[in-house]
């Protein structure tokens, strides 16, 4: 500190000092001629035991940022650009929540948040404090969006909706098929997403006449499946449901082969590895005739082709983390479009009155319901001949099922 | 109750599964049960192992059985650095910073991975990694057969290396009486770092030998630590032999466990036998009463 007593800077200097300062600290932002920035938080898991997904994420985010700015920016508010917030959940909700406080305060408008479920439960929380919109970008638990947050919004499906495609889709396909398969074991990670699918599947599937003769749980990680793949052996059944995460899918995956089992498909639900590009990439014997039920890509629109055709020319590979992040972070600069605003009341409204189709997605145009897309669904793909194939809705299909797989 | 036709493979299974862990184990029963350092980073640089088998393979295709003749000596030369040149300067001799060294060790390590290969699963993809043999009708992978024979290798020659070679002996003095080495002349710095070398060079050839059926990422050392920390104190600390028998016994355990109890709670079978050892036979199986 400076003492006017001691001869330092004087009280008037120093505060007609401090104004010009702060003047001409401020000034950049008065004289520029373009519109200020519209701030958005994407906080995502780019580091932890989530950091690939989230960098995915990330990535998927900014492309959309630096696409919406290159076509002019938010155009109701005299091309005002995008500007992203960066924050880091570091793999843990209260890390996320923290984050997305800390975005608001740095004045973000809107929030992108959080690949997985727990994480955006806590994220879409902290941004209801405010009020402040809040777009969740993957997390699919149904929870996220039974809250009651007038703030939080999600473009894609949730749990309940894929699950229950899944099990009509896999009904669907047997019954084309002349109804050949009749018997399901289920092997699933021991957490909630895998516990809460095998528990869905064993009380759903029964209903459609399928037999569930094992449920089998593991915990992640799993060093060994060959004993889990000992017991599908002897149980032989016609379908093998696997719901884990990615280094298990893929050790089981490879362990089916070696122990030699044949069953007439293997269908995921959000299955780790089962529409991966590096899945097939790696092992494409493993992963022919793999079916998933995952969010996709409409495979028929050119939209969604030009996309994912830039992403692939940065070095991405064009997984459902880009482009739901990317179209998450375009719903919400739709929203500011038409509310030609960024007060939060006015974003909310136009969010729940959008009708959105610019996505790509198989969906048709945007329409809310407490937050939650009704048109979002997911779709079945199938690996055929080391390419990933939508096989199922029938108007989104590139290719047919295979089904028993060869 | 599950199908007993699958009994017999599952038990085979396990004795295979087993001498992967007793590989792992094998090093750590030379740094933890001969000279009582608790490497808290014996999972990081098996970590470590397993990505350098994986950059062979990947940039100059080298089999992961071809890098036997290259990542045990590199990661020799590692360990022996790493005990050197850090360990015992900042141990200060004291089991509680040896301890701490290994433990920040290990999370230097796993982030540098983090940062520099990202949290992708790698895999080598091998003409042999699908191919399986017939014993008795139970098809076992042939990666894990090789592992077997490799672990068995590798435990007899370490065992000869201890009870017929020089250094082996000034290991054995050090660890017995680390004064009355030293007043003999053995240059107890250097026989330390050199059993460290071994012990993280033997986890090379644990490297080499699992790429083939399992995968690297840069957590990937933690699902093995725990275990091999069990097979060191079940076999007997220091005992080569014993680790090899320790590790086909929790493999065995840990398949029959996980057939009978399913895979989640299969795992109790390891820390029961642990704390049943620790109470009824702490010198483990092969170990000799201090």
């Amino acid at each position: 500190m400076t003492n006017a007593k001691t001869g330092g800077i004087g009280r008037r200097r120093f505060l007609a000092g401090t104004a010009a300062a702060t003047g001409l600290l401020a000034a950049p932002g008065l004289l520029r001629a373009a519109p200020e920035g519209i701030k958005i938080g994407l906080i995502h898991p780019v580091t932890g035991a989530l950091s690939y997904s989230g960098t995915q994420c990330r990535a998927g985010a900014e492309l959309a940022i630096a696409d919406i700015n290159a076509a002019g920016g938010i155009k109701s508010m005299g091309g005002a650009p995008l500007q992203a917030v960066l924050g880091d959940s570091q793999s843990k909700p209260s890390i996320g929540a923290s984050e997305t406080a800390r975005a608001i305060e740095d004045g973000a408008i809107g929030i992108v948040a959080g690949y997985a479920s727990s994480i955006c439960l806590a994220t879409s929380q902290e941004a209801a404090k405010t009020n402040t919109p809040h777009i969740v970008d993957v997390g699919v638990a149904d929870s996220i969006m039974t809250r009651g947050l007038k703030n939080t919004f999600r473009f894609g499906p949730g749990y309940g909706k894929i699950a229950r495609d899944a099990v009509t889709s896999l009904d669907a396909i047997n019954k084309a098929a002349g109804s050949p398969a009749k018997t399901v074991v289920i092997v699933h990670e021991d957490s909630a997403f895998g516990t809460g699918t095998a528990k869905l599947l064993s009380a759903e599937l029964p209903k459609y006449g399928f037999k569930i003769l094992k449920v089998i749980a593991h915990p992640t990680p799993m060093r060994d499946f060959t004993n889990i793949a000992l017991q599908v052996k002897a149980a032989n059944p016609d379908i093998i449901i696997p719901a884990n995460y990615y280094n298990e899918y893929v050790l089981f995956a490879r362990t089916i082969r070696q122990q030699q089992i044949k069953p007439k498909a293997i269908y995921s639900v959000l299955g780790g590895a089962a529409s991966s590009y590096k899945f097939v990439k790696d092992f494409p014997e493993a992963a022919e005739g793999v079916m998933d039920t995952n969010h996709w890509f409409n495979p028929k629109s050119d939209l969604a082709l030009k996309r994912k055709k830039e992403a692939e020319a940065k070095g991405l590979y064009y997984t459902y983390e880009v482009y739901l992040t990317y179209n998450a972070v375009a719903l919400l600069a739709d929203a500011i479009e038409r509310a030609g605003s960024t007060d939060h009341d006015k974003v909310i409204a136009a969010l729940n009155a959008s009708t959105w189709d610019k996505h790509g997605m198989p969906y048709g145009p945007t329409k809310m319901v407490d937050g939650q897309n009704t048109g979002a669904q997911p779709v079945n793909t199938q690996v055929q001949g080391g390419q990933i194939d939508v096989i199922r809705p029938a108007e989104f299909a590139q290719a047919q099922v295979k089904f028993p797989m060869a | 109750m599950p199908d007993m036709t699958i009994l017999w493979p599952a038990i085979l299974n396990g004795v295979t599964t087993g001498a992967l862990y007793a590989l792992i184990a094998l090093g750590l029963t030379l740094i933890y049960g001969v000279l009582h350092i608790i490497n808290f980073a014996h999972g990081a640089l098996l970590m470590v192992g397993l990505y350098a088998v994986y950059f062979l393979w990947r940039f100059l295709g080298l089999d992961p059985y071809v890098s036997l003749l290259i990542v045990p000596p590199l990661m020799f030369a590692l360990g022996y650095g790493l005990q050197r040149g850090l360990i015992t300067r900042a141990g200060h001799g004291r089991d509680e910073n040896i301890l701490l060294v290994t433990l920040g060790l290990s999370i230097i390590l796993e982030n540098l991975a983090l940062m520099a290969f990202s949290s992708d699963t790698q895999t080598v993809d091998t003409a042999y990694g699908f191919s399986t043999l017939d014993v008795l009708g139970a098809f076992v992978p042939v990666p894990k057969v090789v592992a077997f024979g490799g672990a068995v290798a590798t435990a007899l020659a370490l065992w000869a290396f201890m009870a017929r070679t020089d250094l082996g002996r000034a290991i054995r003095a050090v660890a017995k009486e680390k004064k009355g080495a030293q007043l003999v002349g053995i240059d107890v710095n250097h026989v330390y770092a050199m059993s460290f070398g071994i012990g993280i060079g033997v986890l090379g050839i644990a490297a080499c030998l699992l790429m083939p059926s399992y995968y690297v990422n840069p957590s990937v050392g933690h699902g093995f630590v725990l275990i091999a920390f069990t097979i060191v104190v079940l076999g007997g600390m220091g005992s080569f032999v014993g680790a090899l028998i320790g590790g086909v016994i929790i493999g065995v355990v840990e398949a029959l466990g996980g057939l009978f109890l399913g895979a989640s709670l299969g795992q109790i079978g390891i820390f029961a036998i642990f704390i049943l050892i620790l109470l009824f036979r702490p010198q483990g199986l092969l170990g000799r009463l201090q």
